[in-house]
């Protein structure tokens, strides 16, 4: 999950700024999210969007992605 | 007024909380996070802290707690219910309030006095009552965001109960310590009994304290009769 694209990500741009300090050149934006790993017998992606809508993103400020893999 | 100030696991304004209110002239207790039943409170403080360590969103662990039911109840029925910095992060996690609390502009946690001017209008919480006030701020995460629409509203139907200002209660580019969008310190919720803020009243109460510009505000309750 990641800040919605319209909220200023300050912790992204503090990151951005540094990154051009090294001198890595060309960077346009960065923006940092989280990554919530869960361990599932078995999916349910209308129970995984759910808990994405109660608890794990707020929809007010972040986006999620879901992504299965084995 | 009987007041319940919730303690979750890492809030830490909840005794400068209990201790505000009485001096204010109110009665308070302690309600601890796993309670569900605030029925013998007549009003509810949700202090400012670290609840669950802010992990996953600050405020989102506690919003999702079993004491908010009861705090949502409370709401419901037109009890006043005030949030502090982490409280009013609960709050707006818990969709009490809307909008949501995200990371300063300057990504610096700050600590020092702010100006307040009171604004909204709400019988329960007549904060204009109390004028330009000078409290104290202490947050990393405090910049107010809501989406365009939500903004609308609250500015159109005079929910903003608080901006940052300078001392002369004028806004400007500095008097905004974090980025909040239109200046927001506070809002309140339709029902305008639910109060959220970042600044704290409780922190100001006393001459030694630096300011007791929040003791009036602890006090303004006092004011109304409630049916």
């Amino acid at each position: 999950m990641t800040l919605k694209p319209a909220l200023l990500d300050s912790a992204g741009r503090t990151v951005g700024d540094s990154l051009a300090r090294l001198g890595f050149d060309g960077v346009r934006s960065v923006r940092i999210g989280k990554i919530i790993e869960l361990e599932m017998d078995e999916v349910d992606p209308t129970q995984v969007k759910a808990m994405c809508e109660r608890l794990l993103a707020n929809p007010v400020i972040e986006d999620y992605v879901i992504e299965e893999s084995d | 007024m009987k007041f319940a100030v919730v303690r979750f696991p890492g809030s830490n304004c909840d005794e400068d909380a209990l201790q505000g209110l009485r001096d204010a002239g109110h009665v308070a207790e302690y309600a601890w996070h796993e309670n569900s039943d605030l029925s013998s409170f007549d009003a509810v403080w949700v202090p400012g802290g670290f609840s669950y360590g802010d992990y996953l969103r600050c405020g989102a662990i506690a919003a999702r707690s079993p004491v908010m039911e009861s705090v949502r109840a409370a709401a419901a029925a037109g009890a006043p219910v005030i949030g502090v910095c982490n409280g009013f992060q609960i709050l707006c996690e818990s969709g009490l309030l809307p909008g949501a609390l995200v990371r300063n502009s300057a990504t610096k946690f700050v600590c020092k006095d702010v100006w307040l001017r009171p604004e909204g209008v709400s019988e329960v919480w007549p904060v204009r009552a109390v004028g330009l006030i000078r409290i104290p701020i202490a947050h990393g995460e405090g910049r107010f965001v809501a989406h365009e629409e939500e903004l609308r509203r609250l500015e159109g139907e005079g929910r903003v109960a608080f901006r940052y200002v300078d001392s002369h209660g004028e806004r400007t580019p500095v008097s905004n310590p974090n980025g909040s969008v239109h200046d927001i310190a506070g809002i309140f919720n339709e029902g305008r009994n639910v109060l959220g803020m970042m600044p704290h009243p409780e922190r100001a109460t006393r001459p030694s304290l630096g300011s007791k510009d929040g003791l009036g505000l602890l006090r303004v309750l006092n004011q109304v009769q409630r049916t």
